[in-house]
């Protein structure tokens, strides 16, 4: 007798049940997509940044250079595989893999579509569905930074250090944010699993009541990937190359895969959490079946490309922040914005459940406390450039006395002064008779006299 | 259990992927001894000598990092709040507005002392 529930070839039963099977093919497909978007995602970045800077970009290898980013991965496991004498040898092995196996996981969560039949099984287009999804990948992800800050540590080297422990500081600054601006729409949909968001997303996408939080969720994705304009902890110019440095060959590699996957799952979270998941947009869904079978996937690639094109327009638009400009940024305004907000949006939603409030209320109070709000950040602003501006009009006072003080020195030029170095004794003598009074050897008759004498 | 089964393949075939590439890398290339191309990287120069063990940082880092776990713990609480928040009516309201407030004093005091100040 066939079992529905087992894998059946040919009046053979297995014993392998159908939901393991599916799910196995699930993981290897969500793998292999992961995998072919990393690459393509590498070539569309070069050919976008080319565009947008008047250049070519790659178009040799394959049809529009589209295999460009393979031949870099056969040419990096070609490439010898240095391990510095200074590291820590087995952390710096241990490190880009558990750089890389975060990133894969996070993914797990993220819903690409509604049921569907695969091998006449009915199974969802996600790999599993946790009732506690999202925080499922902020735990996940959080476990990438120890990949990082591994790698910078156990490189044994400056620059890796610095960067690595940069890169976690920014990590986990942005994170709190972007925890925050998750609040909002938990408290919208009720619940924290990836799939129940996107279907309490049937109606309006959470972008439209929750646009704050949207925004700051996109802002503190861009820091949470350690991309440009956030992209301190590889800024070229101070770090070298930040905590990947002293990495080559495919251990390099993998680092940079577990970037460009992480550039997915944060664009897949925010499309999930404020732009309705896989449904499909406006126009689109009018016709009833854009949102069943596999049309969905098609929706979700378009609105990842896009988030990725976003990515990509960013760096190729912004310059890179200064770090206390960063912290700044992440500290001072995106924490208490979102807090705020997050309060202001309870407050609505309590008052609609009551039912006090309909729409028509909704907007001036809104409206009010926005101004409200942007009027005490300009006053905190304005304070702050003052502070700013005394202190360095006091630093520029202490500035102009020292360098009064430097004379002797030749205003600390071309060689400054030691630290604590004091004018130098010898103050140039005066002139005491005319400069045309110069003997033939150069001399002045008085210094003549004086060498005479000694 | 059951549910954390599909994730548990999907980091078998990830990690086999990354330890996989990590011990091709090793195999596949060239191996040419230089003593300079062992040495840290830095841009040429003879590099700084670390101490055994690791270098310094400044203790700044630190200080993020106790901030994040106040504020993370912050987080951690607002999300049973959030996703409960229909069924607790006005009073879950007014204990978050309390708990934030409270969170918020800690928070003001650390920026007047300075704390999230970076240079």
């Amino acid at each position: 007798m066939a079992n529905m529930d087992h894998w059946v070839i040919n009046g053979f039963d297995t014993h392998i049940p159908w939901w393991f099977l599916l799910t196995v093919i699930k993981g290897v497909a969500l793998f292999a997509m992961l995998v072919v978007l990393t690459l393509f995602n590498i070539w569309f970045e070069r050919r976008v940044v080319s565009w947008m800077q008047m250049r070519i970009g790659p178009n040799r290898v394959g049809p529009q250079g589209l295999l460009q980013s393979l031949a870099d991965g056969v040419k990096l496991a070609l490439k010898e595989d240095i391990v510095p004498e200074n590291a820590d040898k087995p952390v710096f092995w241990l490190a880009p893999v558990l750089s890389a196996i975060p990133a894969f996981l996070a993914f797990a969560v993220i819903p690409w579509g509604p049921e569907v039949s695969i091998f006449g099984h009915r199974t969802t287009l996600q790999l599993v569905d946790l009732p506690i999804g999202v925080l499922y990948i902020l735990a996940v992800s959080s476990v990438g930074i120890y990949g990082i800050v591994l790698a910078g540590w156990s490189s044994g080297s400056t620059y890796p250090l610095l960067g690595g422990i940069r890169s976690s500081a920014q990590m986990i600054s942005y994170e709190i944010a972007m925890g925050l601006s998750f609040a909002g729409v938990f408290l919208y949909a009720g619940t924290m699993s990836t799939s129940g968001i996107v279907a309490a997303q049937e109606q309006t996408w959470y972008i439209l009541p929750l646009c704050i939080s949207g925004i700051i969720y996109i802002i503190a994705m861009v820091g949470e990937t350690n991309r440009a304009p956030f992209d301190l902890p590889e800024a070229e110019g101070e770090l070298v190359g930040g905590f990947h440095t002293e990495y080559t060959s495919l251990k390099f590699a993998l680092f940079f895969l577990a970037e460009y996957i992480n550039l997915v799952t944060v664009s897949s979270l925010a499309i999930t959490m404020f732009f309705g998941g896989w449904r499909a947009p406006w126009p689109l869904s009018l016709w009833s079946g854009a949102n069943q079978g596999w049309y969905p996937m098609i929706w979700f690639l378009v609105k990842l490309l896009i988030f990725v094109f976003v990515f990509i327009w960013l760096r190729g638009t912004l310059p890179r922040l200064r770090y206390d400009q960063f912290m700044k940024l992440g500290w001072k305004v995106l924490i208490p914005v979102s807090l705020v907000w997050l309060l202001l949006v309870a407050v609505i939603r309590q008052l609609k459940n009551v039912g006090d409030m309909d729409q028509a209320h909704l907007i001036p109070i809104c409206l009010g406390a926005a101004a409200l709000f942007v009027l005490v950040l300009v006053a905190l602003e304005v304070r702050e450039r003052n502070q700013v501006s005394r202190d360095r009009r006091s630093r520029d006072a202490a500035e102009l006395a020292r360098e009064e003080d430097l004379e002797g020195l030749g205003g600390g030029f071309p060689v400054p002064p030691m630290p604590g170095q004091q004018r130098a004794a010898i103050t140039p003598r005066p002139l005491r008779t005319p400069i045309l009074a110069v003997t033939a050897n150069g001399h002045t008759p008085a210094e003549e006299a004086s060498d005479g004498r000694q | 259990m059951d549910t954390y089964v599909p994730v548990l393949i999907l980091g078998l075939i990830a990690g086999g992927f990354a330890v996989f590439s990590v011990i091709m890398g090793a195999m596949t290339g060239p191996k040419r001894y230089n003593r300079a191309k062992y040495d840290s990287y830095e841009c040429g120069i003879e590099p700084t000598p670390q101490p055994v063990g690791g270098g310094r940082f400044p203790v700044k880092y630190y200080l993020t990092a106790m901030l994040f776990i106040v504020f993370d713990i912050e987080i951690v609480f607002l999300y049973p709040w959030a996703v409960a928040f229909d069924s607790l009516g006005w009073f879950g309201l007014a204990e978050m507005f309390l708990f934030i407030l409270t969170v918020f004093v800690a928070y003001a005091y650390v920026w007047r002392r300075g704390g999230l100040e970076w240079d």
